[in-house]
């Protein structure tokens, strides 16, 4: 009888209780199917692969996994109610999972929302499949992870809007750090071993692999540890 | 039943909670009274285990709430201040939740959920989310939360705060009806309260508990005088600069 799934239930619905959702679902696949017709030229192209469609994707979540991710704690500190769910038998790590499974499941159902898109592909194409869906995988641990930072963010503020800023920047500087750009003017200064070895932090690097079709483990390891360092952060800022 | 000793609670230099102790029984109603800011709902979070202790212990039905909080809240019912709810969710939605996450479910969670619905007249509203409410309602569907898993205590931050004089009455009427077979814990600014349903006073002073004995006692303190002037000459300190010492009792 744990609470774990009654509080799943609780934030998943909620986020379709109120409009946002619905705006927020619709903002993203304007965003990411446009930025896959109109600047990656998708037709244009000629092949049928949805590579440019993923390739947005690093860059999205950025902004897109603090939006879903905000309000999972920012709002039950402003309205009272961190108070009524830490005075229910459910410890802080129940809570803290229940919600990040809620939020993960929002965000998987907004990516798999562009299946339409791979669907039209196989119509028109001969696409890969097996790299489509190590590419959806990929994108749904991607997705995960920088969803764990916001929520750590969320944790740390009761504005929801300061708690979207700092998530927004917490996962810019984790993508910054696997920019090729960013990475060769380190290289410039430091050495290529250390920059390399900063690379190994960002999702950039990690999430490459996936749309290539390849499953390394490492690459797995890698977005599910970051999520599960932020949520062990979590609970300890939720202890306090 | 609610066993605390010695509790201390800081924020930053200022201590909010002062080395208070009492003890509360099955079928006690205790009255918690005090000035605001004099340490009424820190002192009730403690007991809840939501805010930890600096010092003391909270034992509730045998648990303590810091080694053993789920436990401890298994056994306790608490309306916080400002009755708080998920405001999106309908009243039913609401209640299903909280069921839900007290481990009931399918025929035990609505039969649950239906008997608090029929306590707290919430009938009406079942099917309204919670933000578009009335105050009166919402406190309600803040009490029938805390009823629902029929606790053997119950800790309620003002519980008949913003409720019209019929309705004071109806809560105070389920208070004490349920009474007989739990410990309850209220805290009031209604002296009139206190005297209705209570058969025990604390009164919370700068954290300090300065007045720990029967209604009828208080009002012996000062024979016919009224109980706003009883309890003002004992927690004058908090609105003067200088605080007052603890008063002992007379008779």
């Amino acid at each position: 009888m744990s609470p774990i799934l009654p509080i799943f239930k609780r934030e998943f619905l909620g986020y379709f209780r109120t409009p946002v959702a619905y705006v927020f679902l619709a903002v993203f696949l304007l965003a990411s199917v446009g930025l896959t017709f109109f600047v990656s030229q998708f037709f244009k192209a000629g092949n049928a692969s949805l590579a440019p469609y993923f390739a947005w994707h690093t860059w999205l979540f950025i902004f897109f996994a603090p939006a879903a991710g905000m309000r999972l704690w920012a709002e039950e500190r402003r309205s009272g109610t961190l108070e009524l769910l830490f005075t229910l038998p459910v410890t802080p790590l129940q809570a803290v999972v229940g919600k990040f499974f809620a939020a993960w499941a929002f965000l998987a159902a907004g990516i798999l929302l562009s299946l339409p898109l791979a669907l039209t592909t196989e119509w028109l194409g001969d696409p890969d499949w097996g790299v489509i869906a190590t590419s959806y995988l990929g994108s749904i641990l991607m997705a995960g992870a920088y969803l764990a930072v916001s929520a750590l963010t969320s944790a740390l503020t009761r504005n929801q809007v300061v708690g979207f800023v700092l998530g927004l920047f917490a996962n810019l500087v984790l993508v910054f750090l696997g920019w090729s750009v960013f990475n060769a003017a380190l290289a410039a200064v430091f050495p290529q071993a250390l920059v390399d070895a900063l690379a190994n932090f960002s999702p950039t690097t990690h999430f490459d692999p996936f749309t290539k079709g390849i499953v390394d483990p490492k690459d797995v390891v890698f977005f599910l540890s970051l999520a599960g360092f932020c949520l062990c952060l979590n609970v300890l800022v939720l202890e306090r | 039943m609610i066993d605390v000793k010695g509790l201390v609670k800081n924020y930053g230099a200022r201590r909010v909670v002062d080395d208070v102790s009492f003890q509360v029984r099955r079928g006690d109603i205790l009255g918690f009274l005090g000035p605001n800011g004099a340490g009424k709902s820190t002192t009730m979070r403690l007991i809840t285990g939501y805010l930890r202790p600096d010092a003391g212990t909270a034992i509730v039905q045998g648990h303590d709430v810091v080694r053993d909080p789920v436990a401890a809240r298994r056994c306790v019912g608490y309306l916080a201040e400002s009755a708080p709810a998920y405001p999106e969710m309908t009243v039913r939605e609401f209640l299903d939740f909280i069921a839900e996450v007290r481990g009931f479910r399918s025929a035990e969670k609505s039969a649950r959920v239906g008997r608090v619905l029929g306590l707290c007249h919430l009938a009406a509203v079942v099917d309204q989310p919670i933000e578009t409410l009335s105050k009166g309602f919402k406190q309600r569907v803040g009490f029938a939360q805390a009823l629902l898993h029929d606790p053997p205590v119950l800790i309620l931050d003002e519980p008949t705060d913003g409720l019209d004089p019929n309705q004071k009455h109806e809560v105070r009427e389920i208070i004490r009806r349920l009474a007989a077979e739990k410990a309850v814990i209220l805290s009031t600014h209604i002296l009139e309260e206190v005297e209705a349903i209570c058969n025990r006073v604390i009164i919370l002073s700068h954290g300090r508990v300065v007045v720990d004995e029967t209604p009828a006692d208080f009002r012996a303190r000062q024979p016919g005088a009224r109980l706003d002037d009883i309890f003002r000459t004992l927690t004058r300190g908090d609105v003067d600069p200088a605080p007052a010492a603890a008063v002992p009792a007379t008779a």
